[in-house]
Formats: structure tokens, sequence, C-alpha cells
């Protein structure tokens, strides 16, 4: 069992980090093992925000082998070299904690080969590339991951997130939601279900290319989304074909730039409530997740199994 | 007490196709009979008054304080309650076995009204995942949507949504009426094994998928039938009975039920045991 949780501000922007935090935390008893957030804020729209690990968060709860910060050190510096042979200009960077780092940076150039360059340190991953989206991700609830990134001031148009009860795979960040949609930037995904069919896809999916960074069933989404993107299906086209080519139990959230979007799948084995009016859109695991943001007496609906939904902002 | 031996019921009631055994077995004698009445004892049931009446405000309760404060209202002889501010939260209004006027102003999350026998309830908002599971007795009405798993396992009792609701409406079902005024998801009335469900919308794939026993009604379109599913003829006294329901349920009075679709289990894939009657489960 996790929660998930998303928001999209139609025409408007908002404190979507503060509101994330609320949804999130009060799914907490669906899972607090980690919290993850897609926060899609406002750049300047040509430099792209890098968010990325050079380790794991080793404390208590982690399955993640302790390392010193020195190994950390070690990995960023190479990851800068890499970054300086890639013709990528760091214009800002952020060492939030010893393993986890923001940089904004000029890019121009192929994003696939960027990230597999950088991905290439052992144990580094890139979270989040994008000139909107920024994927944090960490051990604990909602309100730790919040208050340790400083999350509550975050604004912007859209937001999705996740809160984690680990069953397939281990406790870190690696295995943590949202996925970023690599090889494209500002795309994320978070998941509540599991998935049958993970690996006869993930073998289908590697020799096509596409990265896995993680054994989480989760993160195929991410990448069965991109791949379908890569070969000229709309998002809402790729999300169509998911519900035949996953096979399992799952309800997702998918966001892009300027687009949040849901899949159910056919046997709405999943849970999901539904918030729609024409300013926003707010949806959850679970209706107390809408209720943390919209207290008032409100119409909401459960999406019928099958069912893909778009909304831009 | 229910008097099962009253053969005028039995009759009246089978002509009404509500189920076809006959009434018989040691087990059904020994655990109805009226003579050992004074042996039943209900944990947790009061004398109430529903003209005494009284308000709480659960928004800062959770659900176990919200909960124990009903029973201790119930216990001072109050016959109506209205919950105010239940914002969504889960499992309030469960397991009470009393006569009680219930009324929520607002909607509930997971759970509500779960495992209840006899309150009538009012939920002016929408419901969650599993609303009344295990009902015994009772009606719960709903005015706006609710989730998955509306009714599972109900065994007895009303249980009215006016908006859709999400899929497996009535799995498990054992008893009782389910109606909605929408539509409804995949696998309505999954493996139900008694009882009925009215849906006057439409419905999703695999409507009574496996199902033992109990009629499904739609009155728009079926998405598929499920495993085992198969349509019925709709008889004269299927139609008075659904007019009633419709009307005392305060919903679709109007509604052309002629045009209805009558769903029975076709029986081919279960080897059903019909050792346990539904007398038996109504009367629990």
């Amino acid at each position: 069992m996790c929660g998930i949780a998303g928001l999209i501000h139609r025409g408007n922007t908002s404190n979507v980090g503060f509101e994330l935090q609320g949804m999130l935390q009060a799914l907490k008893h669906r899972g607090e093992d980690s919290t993850g957030y897609a926060l899609y804020g406002k750049t300047d729209g040509e430099n792209f925000i890098m968010r990325f690990k050079v380790g794991e968060n080793v404390a208590e709860g982690s399955s993640s082998v302790k390392e010193d910060v020195s190994v950390y050190d070690e990995k960023k510096k190479i990851v800068d070299s890499y970054l300086s042979e890639l013709g990528a200009k760091v214009i800002k960077e952020d060492r939030i904690l010893p393993y986890s780092l923001r940089y904004e940076i000029q890019y121009d150039k192929d994003l696939m080969e960027f990230s597999q360059k950088i991905e290439s340190v052992e144990g580094v991953e890139i979270l989040s590339m994008g000139k909107s989206l920024e994927v944090i991700k960490d051990l604990g609830n909602a309100e730790v991951v919040c208050n340790r990134y400083n999350l509550d001031k975050v604004v912007g148009t859209h937001a999705i997130g996740h809160a984690r009860m680990a069953t397939e795979s281990g406790v870190d960040i690696k295995s943590a939601h949202p996925f970023w949609g690599y090889p494209f930037s500002d795309v994320s995904v978070v998941h509540n279900g599991q998935l049958t069919n993970y690996w006869n896809n993930r073998r289908v999916l590697e020799n096509k290319g596409m990265r896995f960074m993680s054994e989480c069933d989760s993160e195929l989404i991410a990448v069965y989304l991109a791949e379908k993107m890569r070969n000229g299906a709309t998002l809402e086209e790729g999300m169509k074909e998911s519900l035949v080519g996953l096979d399992g139990v799952f309800t997702y959230f998918v966001a892009t730039k300027d687009s949040l979007g849901m899949a159910k799948d056919t046997m709405a084995a999943k849970p999901l409530v539904l918030y729609e009016s024409d300013d926003l859109v707010a949806m959850g695991s679970e209706e107390i997740a809408i209720r943390s943001i919209l207290p008032q007496e409100i119409e909401t609906y459960d999406p019928f199994d099958g069912e893909v939904k778009v909304w831009q902002i | 007490m229910a008097n099962l031996k009253t053969s005028e019921k039995k009759s009246k009631a089978q002509s009404m196709g509500l189920h076809t055994e006959v009434l018989t077995g040691k087990t059904q004698q020994k655990f109805f009979n009226p003579d050992e009445a004074e042996n039943f004892y209900y944990f947790g049931t009061y004398d109430v008054d529903f003209n005494k009446r009284t308000e709480i405000d659960v928004k800062n309760m959770d659900c176990r304080e919200a909960n124990k404060k009903i029973d201790e209202l119930m216990k001072d002889g109050y016959g109506t309650i209205v919950i105010k501010n239940p914002q969504g939260k889960h499992s309030l209004g469960v397991g009470i076995l009393n006569k009680l006027n219930l009324i929520f102003e607002g909607s509930l999350g997971y759970f509500g009204c779960g495992s209840m026998d006899g309150p009538i309830v009012r939920i002016n908002g929408r419901v969650g995942w599993s609303c009344a599971e295990n009902m015994m007795a009772g009606k719960v009405v709903i005015e706006k949507n609710a989730g998955s798993c509306f009714g599972a396992a109900i065994r007895g009792g009303d249980l009215i949504c006016k908006g859709s609701v999400g899929a497996r409406t009535g799995i498990d079902q054992k008893g009782g009426t389910i109606i909605i005024g929408g539509d409804a998801g995949a696998f309505t009335g999954f493996m139900m094994q008694r009882g009925r469900i009215i849906i006057l919308g439409d419905v999703g794939i695999n409507l009574g998928d496996s199902m033992y026993d109990g009629t499904i009604f739609v009155g728009g379109k079926i998405g598929s039938f499920g495993s085992d599913a198969v349509e019925a003829e709709l008889t004269d006294s299927d139609q008075d009975w659904l007019k009633r329901k419709l009307k005392v349920a305060e919903i679709g009075e109007n509604f052309d039920v002629s045009k209805m679709t009558k769903v029975v289990a076709g029986k081919k894939l279960w080897n059903y045991d019909a050792l346990e009657p539904t007398e038996k489960k109504g009367a629990i």
C-alpha cells in the first residue's frame, strides 16, 4: 500500500510545495518509508534544474550501505568534471545535503547522452532534469522530507507526490517515487500498485536503449511512457497504451511541464478520489488528502476502470 | 425476532423470486427458536428517543473518539445525532447495533458505517471505499458519489447512493438491497451470493462476475457480463418490486423499470451448497 497525490492549478500559481506536503502527510498511514515530491515551479525557462544524488540516505531504516561523506565528495567532483566535458555550464550550485544536490545548468544538447555520462558514476542518479520540474525524494514521511528540503515555500502550477510503503524493493532513495521520465525533461511519474510484467517489459525496453536505475516496478511506468513519447506518441496516447501494455493493478499520475494526467487499470483495483473544478484539480488515494487543502464540502468522485484523464495548466 | 415458520411469509417471498430454498435443518430451528429469545443479548444496545436530537463536531476528533462519542450519546438516550465536519475521515459510524437516526453533514472516507445493524443513516456528501461493509440491517442513504466496494458483504438493509459508485459494488453481497442512482464501475456484484442490486445508470465490465446467486437490475448500458452472469426474464413481480423499492428509496421514482435488464447467476460455475438459507442470514 502506498499513497499518491497530485494537484494542478489551472491559469494560476500557488504554494504547491506546502499544499502537496499537506496532502501527502494526510496519507502517511499508507506508507512513510519514503516520500517524494515532483514540483513544477517557476523558472526563467532557459536553464535546466538538475536534482541529483551522489549517494543514499543511510539513516536508520535505510537498506543502503553506509558510506563516508568523502565518497560523496569524490563523486561530486567527477560529476563536475563530466559536466565540463559535456559543455554544460553550472550557473548555480546548491548542496542541500551531503548526498543530495541541485544544479542550475545551461545545456542545449542531447539529454540522453548527458544523463548516460553523469549516471556512469556509480551511485549517482539524476532525480530530475527539467526547466520546470524538480524531484525531491528521501526517506521519511512528507513532513520530514518537506522540512529537510525546505519545500513548503515552493510556488508553482502543479505537483505530484508519493508516500511509500516499500514492498517490492528497498528502502532507499533510488526506489522512491516520483520517477523522472528519462530522458525527457520535465516528465515525472508516481504509482500506487503492483506491475506483474515488469521484467518482460524491462528487458524489451533495455534492449531499446532505455535506462532503469532501480528494481522498483513503478519505474517501469516512467520508462514505458518515455519510450512511447520517444517514438512520437503524445502523453495521453502513451497512457492509453499503458492500460494494455502494463499488467497488474495500478493507479498512476504523470506530469509534464504543462500538464497532469492520471490512469487507472482495467480492474480498478487501486483507489483514487478526484476533485475537478475550473481552477483546480486535486486527486489522491483517499479523500482526506484532498480535504487537507479543501476542507469545505466539495464534489469528488472515483474515476472508473480503464480511465485516462489529462489536464493542462 | 423473525418468525421463520410463518408459511405465508415464506410463500410470498418465494413468489417474488427472493429465494428457492425450503427452510429446513436443525441449525435453523435451534438458533431461532423464539422460546430462547431471552438468551440473546446484543452488546451496545440502548433505548433511544428519536425526538431527542443533538449535534457533534468531529473536526478535531479521530474516528475512535467520534465513534465513542456517538455511543455515549446513544447511551444518554439521543435518537437523532447530527455529525458535523466529518471531512473524509475513515471508519466513522461503524459498529452501531441500535436504532438511531444518524446524519452526516459532509463526506466520509473509507469503511464508513460498516458492520452496523439497525440505524437509519443519511450522508449529505460522498463516501469512500467499502461504505456500509457487512451491514446487517438499517438504511444508509448517500446524497453524492461513492467509492469502490460499496456495500461489500452486506447481509441486509437498504444501501442507497444517489450518485455514481466505483468498482466491485456489492462484492460478496449476502443479502439486502443496493440502489445506485447513477453509474457503477467494473465487477459490480462480483461473487455476490444473495440480495439485489439496482443500477439506474450504466454499469462497467464484468457485471456479476462469478456470482453465486442474487439478482442485479440495470437501467442503462452494460459494459460486459462477467463469468456465469446471464440475463433473465424481467417478470411483472420484479417490476412491482422495483417500483416499490425505488419509491421507498426516494430515487428514480418515475424511472421506467420495464426497460431494465435483469441479471442472475447461470449457476454453471459453482457447485452450490444450499445448506444456508437466505432467511438464516437475514435474521442473524
